[in-house]
């Protein structure tokens, strides 16, 4: 294979991956596609939903064919503390018809329609390869390496993911700190499809998207997702890693306490767990992205840090997607310039820039110093359930007025309103 | 209510799995990790595959989701934990994702 020189290699057929591979070929460039799964999303899982902006621009309709499971209708969030909960739940059906908003679906199935694409474009796809290194000539990358077989490439694109292993060998990232990343775990739980409608309200095939702070981690930085498919519910938790470090809970115990907890148990009760599944995902936004170009070399996705966690919504799968379009447009535009030097790959910054990635991690750039204070996971959840339960509460004691009772809630959760004050200024302000 | 809890045993076993025989893809050098006080992996790793057994830590590669957080959590990564992905085309295979 070695005198066959690709004009990319890309490593890892991921969304990033697959739609760097999908843009390149599809103008006529000579590019291989490696996966070491034994399909492109066999190795994959996530949450839950994708964001539709990003790849509809480049597959219109993409909804006609592939792999989808609802599109999301319904939003929820719950605080959850011990006996009590308070969830805030918004519907709009706008979102459930063309241009669609949002759709859940499973990774193994969507991740393989996406490389099909790519290969359909005249990309070619090499799967059950683990490439090892990088061939690496005068301080330039120039290929790969994948046990005893070396391939050329005038650039490698590194979409290989949350664990890049690829992007630090080049010498453009560094190994993560634990509070960087977090631990995501999900249980695939299969239930009728008009159960799963009934249970959270939905009309027909449209879908929801619950997500949980407070009590499902103990009080742990990150939060629970319940994201409804078809005809399976895909539950889970998303833990910090530097909050594992800490050793206080097994992770599997965790999520089997979540999903037993009296009120996330209704939700899935009579299903039967399909598939259980476990994932990085990096969570520091700018603090992590590496040098996102180098000699002969791209990183795109995960591998550049490319997430989105506002606690309220979680954004990955678009910004991989269109991090990879990015990319296949630099090397595009260094080939017109025969010159795949860092210097010729610069323009993947400013491709970047003026699409949504670098603009919306920028935007939120102070969102991951929000979510380390620790009041969110178990301050607010507890003070807010307590308030909402004390606001239905009839028991014939005396009454107090609504301004009452949020101070004396306020009051008991030893917060002090200077501290409320910062952190929903903050809150305001940051997110 | 009386709900189900699943052991991470039950849990694995609906998983699929391509077990490599001839290659650890994680290997741990014991010796380093007498010394590690929390052993965070025994805690951090999904499937439950690190345990201390007679003092001593234990480890099993199948049934790794090859999530990589042993990897971040291990104080002595590199040289305690040496950590890569399977081999092309082994270890966990996901069905659904
Ligand atoms: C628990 C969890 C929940 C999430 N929820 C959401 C959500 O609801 N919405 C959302 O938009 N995003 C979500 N995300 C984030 C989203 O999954 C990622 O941002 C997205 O998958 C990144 O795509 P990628 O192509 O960069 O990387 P990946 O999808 O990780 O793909 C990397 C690919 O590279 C392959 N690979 C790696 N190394 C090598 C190698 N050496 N040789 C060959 N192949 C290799 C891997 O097998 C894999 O196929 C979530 C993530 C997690 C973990
Ligand atoms: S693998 Fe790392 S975390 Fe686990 S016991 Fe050894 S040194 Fe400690
Ligand atoms: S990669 Fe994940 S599942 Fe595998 S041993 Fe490490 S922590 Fe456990």
């Amino acid at each position: 294979m070695a005198e066959d020189k690709f004009t990319a290699i890309i490593v890892g057929a991921g969304p990033a991956g697959s739609t760097a591979a999908y843009v390149l070929a599809k103008e006529g460039h000579e590019v291989l596609l490696i996966e070491k799964g034994a399909q492109p999303g066999s190795k994959n899982m996530f949450g839950g939903r994708m964001y539709c902006h990003a790849l509809n621009r480049i597959i219109p309709n993409f909804w006609e064919e592939a792999p989808l499971e609802r599109p999301v209708a319904r939003e929820i969030i719950t605080l959850l503390d011990g006996d009590q909960s308070v969830s805030v739940s918004c519907q709009d059906l706008t979102w459930t018809r063309p241009p669609y908003h949002s759709f859940t679906l499973l990774r193994a199935e969507f991740d393989a329609w996406l490389a099909s694409k790519a290969e359909e474009a005249g990309a070619m796809v090499a799967c059950n390869i683990r490439v090892d290194d990088l061939l690496i000539d005068s301080g330039r990358v120039v290929g790969i390496r994948a046990g005893e077989d070396e391939m050329l490439a005038d650039v490698v694109i590194a979409a290989d993911g949350a664990n890049s292993v690829i992007a630090q060998k080049a010498g453009l990232a560094q190994m993560f700190a634990p509070h960087q990343v977090a631990t995501g775990v999900k249980e695939i739980i299969e239930l009728p499809p008009e159960t799963i409608s009934q249970r959270f309200q939905l009309d027909g095939n449209n879908g929801a998207a619950q997500l949980f702070v407070g009590a499902c981690t103990k009080g742990m930085q990150g939060g629970g997702f319940l994201y409804t498919n078809k005809n399976s519910s895909s539950l889970g938790l998303v833990v910090n890693a530097a909050e594992l470090q800490r050793n206080q809970y097994r992770l599997p115990d965790l999520m089997e306490d979540f999903k037993t907890h009296p009120h996330v148990a209704p939700l899935i009760e009579g299903g039967r767990v399909a598939e259980y599944s476990a994932h990085l995902i990096p969570e520091a936004g700018l603090a992590m992205v590496p040098q996102l170009y180098g000699d002969g070399i791209v990183v795109v996705g995960d591998a550049a840090g490319f997430v989105l966690n506002l606690g309220y919504l979680v954004r990955g799968m678009d910004f991989a997607i269109a991090s990879g379009e990015a990319a296949a447009r630099a090397v595009m535009a260094a080939k017109s310039q025969g010159d795949f030097s860092r210097q010729g790959l610069g323009i993947y910054r400013k491709i970047l820039k003026e699409s949504f990635v670098l603009r919306d991690l920028e935007f939120y750039r102070r969102a991951p110093e929000f979510q380390e204070n620790p009041r969110l996971f178990q301050t607010y959840p507890r003070l807010a359930t307590a308030f909402a339960s004390r606001l239905f509460t009839v028991d014939g004691s005396p009454p107090v007025h609504l301004l009452q009772k949020i101070l004396r809630e306020i009051k008991e959760s030893r917060l002090g309103l200077s501290r409320l004050a910062i952190d929903g200024w903050r809150g305001a302000t940051w997110l | 209510m009386k709900r189900e809890r699943l052991t991470i045993e039950q849990l694995l076993g609906v998983d699929k799995f391509v077990v490599d025989d001839q290659e650890a893809h994680i290997r741990l050098n014991k010796e380093h990790c007498e010394s590690c006080e929390t052993k965070p992996c025994t805690f951090a790793c999904p499937a439950g595959l690190f345990a201390v057994k007679d003092g001593a830590i234990s480890f099993d590669h199948a049934g790794c989701l090859e999530c990589g957080t042993c990897r971040a959590v291990c104080p002595k990564a590199g040289t305690a934990l040496i950590w890569c992905y399977p081999r092309g085309g082994f270890g966990i295979h996901y069905r659904y994702g």
